[in-house]
Order: structure tokens, then sequence, then C-alpha cells
């Protein structure tokens, strides 16, 4: 059941949600965090689809924030959904017209859940520094995606120059999987690790932050090699006796071999945007880890230049979507 | 960022880091043996946890699971029957490429727990395991069978070689449920395990300790500040644990008769809540440190003088259960007409420690109760003076903090508020906190946070032995009286349990409450 309010203000948004929400006798609804994503009206479907899916996990109040420059007067139009196909959370969807669309913080902030910690996701273009933005500065956790963008690995460096502890990138997140299956193979007894390389999508901004992490642990040269995808493709951790590697050149499924075992398979899949948010949900202190393996970037072996970012190469994989 | 100077410890992964809470700790190659692959739980719980771990990445790649029983399959029909069991119980959505890998790890081997030959045949198929699958040599034998046939088992498993392990590896045995009928049984079940394998490599589910709820009383008592404080004899009345089932025996007769509710459900899962309720706070929550406060606990238990006063039990008679006429226990399928089982089982217990001085501690258990539920509600002295006149606070009972394990999780406060309106008027509210509206949708099974907890090696969750001695020693006197005369009384199903439970209460001026 959803509550249309055109012309409005925050805080008839915020009497309408209250009176859904009493209507429906659940007052007292537990919601954890509120999301907020900022969003251009081209891409907000989608990501509005995949937080409502994670919002099962976490419950929340997610408010979909949707500046529309333009000229004309300031103006707010509001939709209200509580509960029902929503999951057990609340959607607010702002549009905010005119001069109002330079001001979402003074629409986001009396909305707020109490006390309840906020995460903004832009899902599309993020400002330059997440954490001075004004909507940024509401929340504990500012989730960008540098695989959307046009130039990720440019992307990727402009995270880089404006991190702030709270900052995180789903081109991180999706690394995960990765990291754990890797992760596992050296809870095993095994040589000493002399080197590194990594076969991943060119411009695809997971394959550097996955090269810092290995540099960074491990302290090895680690190498970048372009691949055709999708996303990561493969790791090689080489060592005397030959290497302990995964490798998925299809997607779904990973070989996993080392020096003296048996070939094995794991389902290795590429993650769902729902399954990203999710995770990113779950943990709403900084990633420290994340933070220096943004920091470490530059001491990784670039990618060949000629395969990196730019050029007609990146515009074309951009429409792919990174995934690891 | 310089990197750290790195010197090759083959004991530490430098790929894990403890502030790297996004990685999941991940099972080491192995694989699990299961025994009585066609009962009951490993087909709704087992078999689908398992594929729940494998689909949440959980589960080494190359994991096995071999299922053992009397039955002629083949490797792809005991396939078939996991896959059957998965697409109907499990968890967590079906994905054709983990299905895949899964079922290449899939083993069956037919035979009979005496039969010597089907168990080299086992040792056979696990060391092809560490060939093919890369197992390495860690297996885990999940006994999901009666407990009459754990020492042939572990025998057989001693006999032909699978409880020994090579340098490195390790075999685990798990086992369920009851560990024997009293004292002198528990100690022999010890025994028979301890021949074979060491203590540490024997791991006891108790499935109770794998729900969230029961792990959420340890963060609720000792990650907050406002509950420890009253959490002792100055403020807290009594506490009240109940498990309640509103099934009957069903098919389960045979194992049933002779055992009865106190055995089945007091001895493992209420006093293990009751240890974890009452405890003082661990040094830390490392298996050891939390088993030592628990054994605490359960040594300082003590029981009523007269027996006949402060315990009760019951036998469901035919009746009406949500509108449903049911059979009474005495003419279900298999009991004899003269069975003296208790399907219902009430005691009060004291603990002897400072903390808990003069609070009496009452468990509550049967079948065929009122609805399903298990909680346990920690009911708070009333206010010394109350500045209000007898009329104003009529309606206001105790004061109550109730941990409710299933179904609903969650934690209720129950407490007095002003009712709306001129007159000064306290009636009883609830403050409600339900896992299903701040968390996730669907946590965990228990058998999956166990099944991993075993692969892992990870012991805090299972109790041990002398765990399961100590709680036998409390139980034993009352079972002795119970059998040395009388017999249950009768309640008609569907109810809240015989007269009696009602009188134990009464005659302690309390009441139990309705859950």
């Amino acid at each position: 059941m959803s509550v249309r309010l055109d012309d409005t203000t925050a805080g008839a948004v915020a009497l309408a949600i209250d009176q859904e929400r009493f209507r429906q006798g659940s007052s007292a609804v537990g919601r954890v965090l509120t999301l907020v994503i900022v969003a251009e009206e081209s891409s907000q479907s989608d990501a509005v689809v995949a937080a409502a899916t994670a919002a099962r996990e976490h419950p929340s109040r997610i408010l979909v924030a949707i500046p529309r420059p333009g000229r004309g007067p300031a103006r707010l139009d509001a939709v209200v959904a509580v509960g029902g196909s929503e999951g057990l959370g609340e959607l607010v969807e702002l549009r905010m017209r005119g001069p109002l669309s330079h001001h979402v913080a003074s629409v986001v902030l009396p909305l707020l859940v109490p006390d309840a910690p906020v995460v903004v996701w832009w899902p599309g273009t993020p400002p330059a520094v997440p954490s001075e933005d004004p909507v940024g500065r509401l929340a504990q956790r500012r989730i960008t995606d540098a695989a959307a963008s046009a130039r990720p690995l440019k992307e990727l460096a402009a995270r880089q120059e404006g991190y702030a502890a709270g900052d995180t990138d789903l081109s991180w997140t999706r690394l995960t999987p990765w990291r754990s299956l890797i992760a596992a193979s050296l809870d095993l007894p095994h040589d000493p690790i002399t080197g590194v390389s990594i076969g991943v999508q060119r411009a695809n901004p997971s394959g550097p932050l996955l090269a810092s992490w290995l540099h960074r642990c491990l302290g090895v040269p680690v190498a970048l090699r372009a691949t055709r995808g999708p996303g990561v493709t493969s790791v090689a951790l080489h060592t005397e006796h030959g290497d302990i590697s995964v490798s998925r050149p299809d997607g779904r499924v990973a070989r996993l071999s080392r020096p003296g075992m048996p070939d094995r398979e794991a389902a290795l899949p590429r993650r769902s945007p729902e399954g990203l948010i999710a995770e990113e949900m779950r943990r709403l202190d900084p990633d420290e880890i994340y933070g220096e393996c943004l920091a470490g970037l530059t001491e990784v072996e670039p990618v060949p230049p000629a395969r990196a970012a730019g050029g007609s190469g990146s515009r074309r994989r951009s429409t792919r979507k990174g995934s690891s | 960022m310089s990197v750290r100077t790195r010197v090759w410890d083959p004991g530490v992964n430098p790929l894990r880091d403890p502030r790297d809470r996004r990685l999941p700790r991940v099972a080491g190659p192995c694989s699990l043996v299961l025994f009585g692959v066609t009962g009951d739980l490993a087909r709704k719980k087992l078999m689908p946890a398992v594929y729940d771990l494998a689909n949440r990445g959980l589960l080494p790649p190359g994991f096995a699971l071999v299922g053992f029983a009397r039955r002629d399959w083949a490797d792809q029909d005991f396939a078939e029957i996991v896959h059957d069991s998965v697409r109907e119980h499990a968890r967590t959505e079906f994905r054709e490429d983990v299905w895949n890998e899964l079922c290449q790890g899939i083993r069956f081997v037919a035979g009979d727990f005496a039969d010597d030959a089907a168990f080299d045949q086992l040792g056979q198929v696990v060391r092809d395991l560490d060939r093919v699958r890369g197992t390495r040599g860690n297996h885990a034998f999940y006994l999901s069978i009666p407990p009459k046939f754990f020492a042939p088992v572990v025998q057989q498993l001693k006999r032909s070689g699978l409880s020994a392990s090579d340098d490195g590896a390790w075999r685990r045995v798990v086992i369920e449920k009851p560990f024997g009928h009293d004292l002198a049984s528990a100690r022999e079940l010890n025994s028979t395990l301890a021949e074979v394998f060491p203590h540490g490599s024997v791991f006891r589910i108790d499935h109770y300790l794998g729900k969230e709820t029961v792990q959420n009383l340890l963060a609720l008592r000792f990650a907050n500040t406002m509950f420890e404080p009253i959490w002792n004899a100055h403020f807290v009345d009594h506490v009240q644990i109940t498990m309640a089932e509103d099934i009957g025996i069903g098919g389960r007769a045979g194992y049933y008769d002779g055992i009865g509710a106190a055995r089945d459900v007091i001895q493992n899962h209420l006093l293990q809540l009751l240890a974890l309720a009452a405890m003082e706070e661990p040094l830390t929550f490392d298996a050891r440190d939390v088993r030592v406060e628990k054994e605490k606990v359960l040594a300082a238990l003590t029981l009523p003088e007269d027996l006949d006063l402060h315990t009760a039990r019951g036998q469901y008679a035919a009746g009406w259960q949500g509108g449903e006429l049911v059979k009474g226990f005495l003419e279900e399928d298999g009991i004899a007409a003269g069975s003296s089982t208790e399907t219902f089982a009430a005691i009060r217990l004291g603990v002897d420690t400072r903390r808990w001085a003069g609070v009496p501690f009452y468990l509550r258990t049967g079948k065929r109760l009122g609805r399903r539920v298990t909680e346990l509600a920690v009911v708070f002295k009333r206010a010394p003076h109350l500045p209000f006149s007898v009329t104003d606070t009529e309606e206001l009972g105790q004061n109550a903090l109730v941990l409710r394990v299933q179904p609903d999780e969650g934690v209720t406060l129950r407490f007095g508020s002003k009712v709306p309106g001129t007159q000064m008027e306290v009636r009883d509210v609830n403050m409600d906190f339900a896992y299903g509206d701040s968390f996730t949708e669907s946590s965990p099974e228990a058998y999956e946070r166990l099944i991993l907890d075993v692969l892992l090696g990870d012991p805090p969750l299972f109790p041990r032995h002398e765990e399961v001695e100590l709680a036998w020693t409390v139980l034993d006197p009352v079972l002795e009286h119970w059998a040395a005369g009388g017999r249950p009384e009768q309640y008609e199903s569907g109810t809240w349990g015989p007269a009696g439970a009602e009188a134990m209460m009464a005659r302690d001026g309390r009441a139990w409450r309705r859950p």
C-alpha cells in the first residue's frame, strides 16, 4: 500500500510513514537502520529493487532521494510505501525539483530513524568526496560503486583520493567470495609464496583492489594481467613447487589447484546487487582493510596502460557493469 | 604504506586479519560420514544443513558427504536421496552449480553395523576421498542413530582403523542425545567413546545451543549494562524455563517409552539453558572458560527435600487439541497400557550460590501442551513499596524478562504502565524485541552452525561429558523417586499439564506463566 504526496514537506512525509505504520498495527517494528539511496531517475529502480530485497535481511527505512535539477520552483514529491511487498521495511521515494535538488540533506535529515545508523548508497556517480557531501556526512557508512562509472579505474583513484573511514565500494564487496576462497587455501600448510598473478577483465576496478590486498598481506610482487573476463578470472599464488590457483573463466564455477592435491571445483557465481548491499549492511563499522587496500593501490603494478581505462574499450565494458 | 616484512610461519595465515570481518570461517578439507541417513533428522535437518553451508560458501572445496546405511544403494541413489531432501527442506535457494559440486563428493557405503566388511569398505572409500577429493585425512563421523548402536559403531570405527588419524589430520565423532539414561549409563557411554576418541574429538550435539536466541542470552547478559546488575537474588523472584510441544510422541514410541520427558528434555536442553542463564561471567567465550562457568552452576544445583511436593509429572490423556481430537499417551501405538513413562515433567531446583540463594528455578516440559513454545522467563520481585493505593495496582503483575527461544524468537520485557485516563491505574504491558523485525528474515538453522563448528573443531556450543554427568547427578534422584512409586497424573491434551504442576507452584505462592 503506498501513499502519494505531491508538493509536500519532510514533516508531512514523516507523518505519513507513522500513519501507515499505525494503520498496519505495527508501530514498534525494529528498523535497524536508514538506507539513503541517492540516484538519478534513470538508475534508481534497479537500486531500489536490490535494496528492498536486502531489507528483508536488514529491516530498514529506505529513502530514495532523486534530485531533479532544472528550472521551476522548489518542490518535493514523495511516495511512501510501508510493509507489504517491500518486506518489513519502509520505502520512501523523494523527488526534489528545482533549487531543492541541491539540498537533498535537508529533506533526508528529518526522516532518519532515530538513533539507528545511516547508510548512504550512490548507485551511479558519487560526489567527489563522499564523506564531505551533505548527505554523506549524515551516514556512518558510504557505499559507492566504481564499476558503475564510465571510467572505473579513474573512479577508483578518486575513491582513494577522497577516502575517509566508513567509505566502501562495491568493487571491494564483489571480492569477498574470492578472498574467502584464497584465504581458505592458505589455511592449509603451504610453501612460501614467491609471487602472485591475477587475471582480470580490463578496467575492472576489483582487480587492483584484490592485487593490493594480496600484496599487502603477502609482501610479494603481484602482477595484474588483463583478460576477457568476466570480472576476476584467475588468481595464482606462486610457490617453489607450483601454483596454488583459483581460476574461474566462466563466471560461475571455480577450479582450485594446488601442488600435490587433486583439482577441485567450487561454485563461485558473480554476485547480485542485493547480495552486495546485504553484505554491506551486515557490518556498519569502518572497513579498515578496504581503506588500507585502497591506500596501497599505488604500490601495485598497474595494468598495462594500453589496456587500462580510457578509450573505446572501457566505454564498451562499462555497459556490462563490473562484477567479480 | 609499507609492506610488513614476512617471516613464513606455517601456523599463521597471512590473509586472515581479525579486523577483516567480511571473510567467513571456512572449514578445511574434510568429509562428513553420516550414519543413519534414512532417519528423519538426517533427511529434514542434517542433509539440508550441509547443502545450506555449501551454498553459503562455508564448506571447503572438495568436501565429501558419505552415507552409511543398510540399503542396497549406489552412490547416485544416495545422491538422489540427498537431492530430494535438499530440495524439500533446505533453507537457502537451490543452485545447480553448488549442488553439482556437492554431488561430486557424495558416496554411499551399504552395510550393517555388525558387518566388518562394510566398515573396511568405508575405510577404503575414505582413503579414496583423500586421494580424489583432497580431504587430507580429516573425517567427522555423525552418529544419527539410536544410542544402543553407539558402542558397536564406535568399536567398528576403531577396529577398521577409521578412528585413527595421521599427524595433522583429525577424526571427530558427533553424537546426539540422549547421552545415557542415568548417570551410570552416561559414564559407560563416555568411557566407550573415550576408548576410541580423545575427549576433544567427541562432539555432543544439543541443537538448542546452536539456536541464535540461546546464544543471544550470552549477549543480552554480558554485552549490556542494564540487565546484569539485577540478575541476582536481590531482584529476581524466580526463573521459569519452559519447553512445550503441541505434538504427541508420534512414531517414536520405541524411543520414548521408558525415557520420558525428564530424560528427553530436562536433562539436556533445560539444564543447559539454566546453566547459561545462571552462570557467572566467563573470562572469555572460549570453550574452556564457558564450560567452567556452566559446570559450576550445574554442580551448585540442589533438589528440594520433599520431591513429592516440588516436582510434578503427567501423561497426556485423550482430548481436543487446537480443534483436533487426539489420542492419549497410553493409547498410542507401541505404548504399553500400564506404562508409567511421563510425558510432562516439572521440577524445582535451587542454585546454591550467593547470586542465586533462595531463588527457585522451575523447569517444565511436556508433550501435547497448549502450544509449541520454548522460553526462559526471569520473573522479578514486586517493588518493596508501592506509593499507590491497592486498587491502583490491582492489575500490576511482576516484572518479567522473557527470552523467547522458539517460535517467534525474541525478548519480551513486561512491566507496569499507567492506563490512560484520569485515574491512576497501573497495568502490565509488553515491550518486545523480535528477531524477525530487527535482523535477518531467516537466520541459519542451529544444525548449520553446529555442523560447521564440528568441521572447524570449535567446541564452545557442545556440552562436555562432565556437564552431561553433572546433569544426571541432579536428575537421577528425581527419576528414582518417581520410579519408586506412584504413577504420572493424567492431563487433558491441549492444556498446560497436570493439576499437580499447578499445585506445586501454588505451594510456593507462585503460578506458571501462560507462555
